[in-house]
This record gives C-alpha cells, sequence and structure tokens, in this order.
C-alpha cells in the first residue's frame, strides 16, 4: 500500500505554493504603462490640491491653533478669533436637509423610470434628469432665492408652529412667529441645494437599478410576484449599493454647493439647532463672500477653512466608493 | 406590455369566474388554442393547438429555435416581458382565458409556475427564506410553523431537503449548480402551482441531479400538470405522458408538427420528420 505521502515524495514537486508569473505582451504592457499614469494623475492633482490648500492654510492654522475648531466667530482681519465651529456645522445642516429631501425622492424617481414608466417616458424623464443635472448652480439659486422662497417659508412657518418642539423647527419667539424670521435659512438653502442633488443621486440609482439581473426579476415575477413584490426582493436588495453610493455622491455636492447657498443664506456664525429661522452658513459661501475683501491672514484662515471642506468631501466620497465596491451592484462580480 | 394581438373573440368573464371559484387547487389543465406569437413584426410561431391534461406530463421537444421557450413563456405570460413581443390565440386554465383579465396576471403565474434553464434563486436570501419568497411577493401571508412545514415539504418534494437541512441560513447562492436548480423547482411548489413549465431544466446539471429532478417530477406529476422542454430524447421518454415535436422551417414560424402519447413518438412516428428528429438524425 503507497501512502499519499510516499507518492508526493517519490514522484510529485514540492508542493509549496507557487505564485504564478505573467509575461505580458508588448501591447499589454504599454496599454498598462498609459492606464497607469493616466491612473496616477488623479492622485497626483488630489495631492497638488491638498498640498496647496495647507500650505496657504498653515499661517492661520498656527494664530488660531485648535481654536480653528472650537472658535464659531470669523474675525481673522482685525486680528480677532476665528474658527468653523458655527460654519461646519451649518453646512452640514444644509447638506443633511438636501440628502434627507433628495434620497427618498430619487429612489423613488430612479425607481419609477425603471420598473414602473412606459418605455417612452422613460427615455424622456432620463433626458430630462440629465438635463436638470446640467442647469448651472447659479441658476438655481436665483430660481430658489426669487421663486421658490416667498413659497417655501409658508412651510417653514408651519413647521415652526406645528413641530416647535423639536428643536430643529424652533424659533425664536421673541420675533413671535411672522413670516419674516424664515427666508435664508438651512431649511430653505437646503432644499434648493436638494433640488441640484436630485438628479445626480437619480442618474446613479437609475443606472443600478436598471442592472438587477434580469434572471432574478423574472424568477419573482414567475413566482407571481407583484411589481412592489419585484422592486423589494429583487431591486432594492441588488441596488442598495446604488443607493448609497449615489447619495453619497450627492452629499458630496451639496457640500461642497456655494453659489446658490451664497445667494440664499444670510451668514451666521452663532450655531443654532434651527433649521427653518433665518440665517445659516456654509464654507463654501464663506469663501467666496469674503475671499475679495481679507487681508493676508483672512485669505490663509479661508484657506485653512477650504481645507476642512476638502478633507470631509474626501472622507464622505471614500467612504462611499468603499461601501459601493463591497456591493453587489457596485463590484459587479456576480451578474 | 399591454399591445398584445388577441384575434379571438373575448369570452364572457361572467362565466368564467364561475368556474374560478373552485378551481385555484390542484393540478390544472392547460390549453393552447390557435397560439401565435410574435417579437417584433417577426412571427416565431404559428397555429400552435395544444391539450396538456390536468395531471399529466406533457414534453416539448425540437431543434433549436423551433420556439419551444417561447411557447413555454406564453403559458404563463412571461412572453409579454420581452418588449415588443405580441401573441394571438388564446390559453386557457381550467378553461378560463388567462390573457383576458378574467385572471389578475399575478394569480396566472403563481398558478402556472416556471423553472428555467438557468437557476436564479436569489442571492440575497437564505435557502429557507428562497423557499417562501413566493409567498411574500404575491403578498400571501403564512404563519411562522405554516411556514416551517411548507420550507421543509417543499425542499422533501424537490429532493434537497437532506443536503440542505442543515444550511437553511446560509445564502441561496453557495449552493451548488444542481442544488440550486432544485431549490428554485422547491420555491416554485411553496405556491402550490396547478401548471409547473420547466425549460430544459437539466441542461446546466450533472447525470445524478438530473436524476434527481426527474424522479421530483414523477413524484410531483399528480398533483401538478408539467409542462416541460427537453433537449435530450431519453429524458424526454422517462419523464413524459405526451410529447408534442415542435420545428420550424427556414424563415418560417414553428409549428407543431405532431402531438401524440410519449410512446408513439418515440416508437411510431406518424410524421417523417419526427422520426428523424427523435432519431437523432436532424439538424
Ligand atoms: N427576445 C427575442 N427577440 C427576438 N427574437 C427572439 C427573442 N427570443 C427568441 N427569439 C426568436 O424566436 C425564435 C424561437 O426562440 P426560442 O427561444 O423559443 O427557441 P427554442 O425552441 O427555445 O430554442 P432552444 O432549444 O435553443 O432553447 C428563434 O428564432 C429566436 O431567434
Ligand atoms: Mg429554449
Amino acid at each position: 500500500m503507497t501512502s499519499v505521502a510516499d507518492v508526493s515524495e517519490s514522484n510529485l514537486v514540492d508542493e509549496a505554493r507557487v505564485t504564478p508569473v505573467v509575461r505580458r505582451s508588448k501591447v499589454d504592457r504599454a496599454y498598462r504603462a498609459v492606464a497607469t499614469l493616466s491612473g496616477s494623475v488623479v492622485f497626483v492633482v488630489m495631492a497638488l490640491i491638498g498640498g496647496f490648500l495647507l500650505y496657504r492654510g498653515i499661517d492661520a492654522l498656527r494664530i488660531s491653533g485648535w481654536g480653528f475648531i472650537t472658535e464659531s466667530q470669523w474675525a481673522p482681519d482685525m486680528g480677532g478669533a476665528f474658527g468653523i465651529a458655527a460654519v461646519l456645522p451649518y453646512t452640514v445642516s444644509i447638506a443633511l436637509v438636501a440628502l434627507f429631501l433628495a434620497v427618498p425622492i430619487s429612489v423613488a424617481t430612479a425607481l419609477f423610470i425603471t420598473e414602473y414608466a412606459p418605455r417612452r417616458l422613460r427615455r424622456f424623464l432620463t433626458a430630462t434628469i440629465d438635463l436638470l443635472a446640467a442647469v448651472p448652480s447659479l441658476i438655481y439659486g436665483l430660481w430658489g432665492l426669487f421663486y421658490l422662497q416667498p413659497r417655501l417659508i409658508t412651510l417653514s412657518k408651519w413647521l415652526a408652529d406645528n413641530l416647535g418642539f423639536i428643536p430643529f423647527f424652533e424659533v425664536n419667539e421673541d420675533f413671535g412667529t411672522s413670516l419674516g424670521v424664515f427666508p435664508s435659512s438651512t431649511f430653505v438653502a437646503g432644499v434648493i441645494v436638494s433640488l441640484m442633488v436630485i438628479p445626480i443621486c437619480t442618474s446613479v440609482m437609475r443606472e443600478v437599478f436598471g442592472q438587477a439581473p434580469p434572471g432574478e426579476r423574472e424568477g419573482a415575477m414567475a413566482l407571481g410576484g407583484t411589481r412592489w413584490g419585484v422592486v423589494r426582493d429583487v431591486v432594492l436588495p441588488f441596488g442598495r449599493g446604488g443607493i448609497i453610493g449615489g447619495s453619497m455622491l450627492g452629499l458630496g455636492r451639496a457640500l461642497g454647493e456655494t453659489i446658490a447657498v451664497t445667494l440664499i443664506i444670510s451668514p451666521s456664525f452663532d450655531a443654532k439647532w434651527s433649521i427653518v429661522e433665518q440665517g445659516s452658513n456654509s464654507i463654501a459661501a464663506l469663501i467666496a463672500l469674503k475671499f475679495s475683501e481679507s487681508t493676508e491672514t483672512g485669505i490663509s484662515a479661508l484657506m485653512a477653512a477650504g481645507l476642512a471642506l476638502f478633507v470631509i468631501t474626501l472622507i464622505v466620497n471614500t467612504a462611499a466608493s468603499s461601501v459601493v465596491n463591497r456591493s453587489r451592484s457596485g463590484s459587479a462580480t456576480e451578474i | 406590455m399591454t399591445d398584445l394581438q388577441i384575434t379571438t373573440p373575448i369570452p364572457t368573464v361572467a362565466s368564467s369566474t364561475a368556474v374560478l371559484a373552485d378551481d385555484t387547487r390542484g393540478a390544472a389543465g392547460l390549453t393552447a388554442n390557435n397560439v401565435a406569437c410574435w417579437f417584433g413584426t417577426k412571427k416565431v410561431l404559428e397555429g400552435v393547438c395544444l391539450d396538456m391534461a390536468p395531471g399529466q406530463v406533457t414534453a416539448l421537444i425540437g431543434p433549436s429555435g423551433c420556439g419551444k421557450s417561447t411557447f413555454l413563456r406564453t403559458l404563463n405570460r412571461m412572453h409579454e416581458l420581452v418588449p415588443g413581443a405580441t401573441l394571438g390565440g388564446e390559453i386557457l386554465i381550467n378553461g378560463v382565458d388567462i390573457y383576458r383579465g378574467a385572471i389578475p396576471v399575478t394569480d396566472v403565474r403563481r398558478r402556472i409556475g416556471m423553472v428555467v434553464q438557468k437557476p436564479n434563486p436569489f442571492p440575497a436570501m437564505t435557502v429557507a427564506e428562497n423557499v417562501v419568497s413566493g409567498l411574500k411577493l404575491s403578498g400571501m401571508k403564512v404563519t411562522k410553523s405554516e411556514r416551517d412545514d411548507l420550507i421543509e415539504s417543499c425542499l422533501s418534494k424537490a429532493g434537497l431537503w437532506n443536503e440542505v437541512k442543515n444550511r437553511l441560513g446560509d445564502p441561496g447562492r453557495a449552493l451548488s449548480g444542481g442544488q440550486q436548480q432544485r431549490l428554485c423547482i422547491a420555491r416554485s411548489l411553496a405556491v402550490s402551482p396547478q401548471v409547473l413549465l420547466m425549460d430544459e431544466p437539466c441542461s446546466a446539471l450533472d447525470p445524478t441531479s438530473t436524476r434527481r429532478i426527474e424522479q421530483t417530477i414523477s413524484e410531483i406529476s399528480e398533483s401538478v400538470t408539467i409542462v416541460i422542454v427537453s433537449h435530450n430524447m431519453q429524458q424526454a421518454q422517462r419523464v413524459s405522458d405526451r410529447c408534442a415535436f415542435f420545428l420550424a422551417a427556414e424563415n418560417e414560424p414553428g409549428r407543431i408538427i405532431e402531438e401524440s402519447p410519449t410512446k408513439d413518438i418515440f416508437t411510431n412516428p406518424r410524421d417523417s420528420r419526427t422520426e428523424d428528429y427523435v432519431n437523432g438524425r436532424f439538424g
């Protein structure tokens, strides 16, 4: 009787694991080189931007120290204190309000387009939404300022009157709840930013929902599945990565939105819970507003604020891409 | 979805719903009357008449591209999901037309289940969830104990219970191809269909899994009418009671050339083309 050990000793080569050697053709190598180069350009640009912001902002950061994170006022030009303790929360609030509205609407719109709309309407809607994504944010800002805001503050007032016990919808009773306290708020800015974010989120989600495997779809239909059943058991589980990825992409966009927010808000440097009350802020708007009138320290401080925004956006997008890559629809390995 | 070319007169709904009440359980008879199918302007099936008797296994055989899958998909209204696909003629389950609104389309598909060539379990669901997925999909409610019983009985009927009883919580995609196919059969059985359509269910499977599925077919055929497409003549002989031979001449729509008890088709075919095909002398 020969044991397994005998065989491996006598006939077989050493069992040590092999590292497969790949020999690439010339074309392959040339293509690889080009692809690697263009891929690394992205990283170089990122590093250059980050490095530039840090280089220009470091003076201000030296002056303020940790105060840059804890201080809410912004008076670098008069030698006063400055920090992002108010601007940053406002920035995030506007983005979250935008996302809170945009994500459900985008999911519903994307589902309508991929699952319910007749084909001709589908094409029309897709084109319209892509068109909306291409409208300059200045236009959204102007329309939001002159058309939407006067109508929206009625809703703000309703929220304050009826849900005022929630800190987000509370307004200072000293003023009473006249309509005058509601314009230029985080809420109004968030609503307008959400309009800009919806097309972006919807495109991503529509793309992903449309890739739900036809085999699974038909399997669900063949079991007597209702349309909603198919959406719930096939499309949404498959598209989870797309929903998260699209939302994060929207969040990145919302955090950086400048001109529309600048037009809407009246800058406030006192952080508050209320989103419906007048006064809000954002890092991007701050930079846009102060840039032309700032001294050297002021500019440096704005650069530091820009760095903070850059870092946050980077974190959001990295988190998003890792979630999307790990999901089925993102990596597309299972399709 | 709505652009069906319906060419026969619409039967009165009142008379058909009366039949419906008692007829939604147990093996049902399926009748195709003069069915024709189009993809866009291309006609791929013509004049198909076929009776699929309750509790019997009907095999559809014929060369590739003659319209077997297309015909099968008209039987549970999956054909209309293809953009531009239309059909004519009528299909009756226990005498009630399935295309003219007497039965909601989701009920049609629940009562006439389907297993396709490539196993398509829901990858995000566990083995157990896959089995009962049809209940959730069609909005049926069951209690926890009913659910557990159903999972065991359906997996047993599909010949899979012993292999997966300890891995009910694993994801459906973790099973082998043959196991996935039997899981799909179990899933179809869980909604207690009256007819089960099978499109080459064994073509991607090894001989053992194939045997197992054939055994399943003969076990369940009493309580559910089966229509199976097969390219394997031995399989068609083994499992079916009746056989329909489809053929499409070049650039012509497919039609049924011959339809008889399986024994006759294989031993005593009426048409020379059938004889050529079942003896492997054909395209
Ligand atoms: N989605 C489609 N669009 C257009 N034509 C189609 C479509 N599906 C099938 N056909 C055509 O319809 C005809 C019948 O196809 P079908 O799939 O029913 O054949 P089959 O008998 O099942 O073949 P096989 O044995 O290879 O599965 C073929 O000519 C095919 O090209
Ligand atoms: Mg086929």
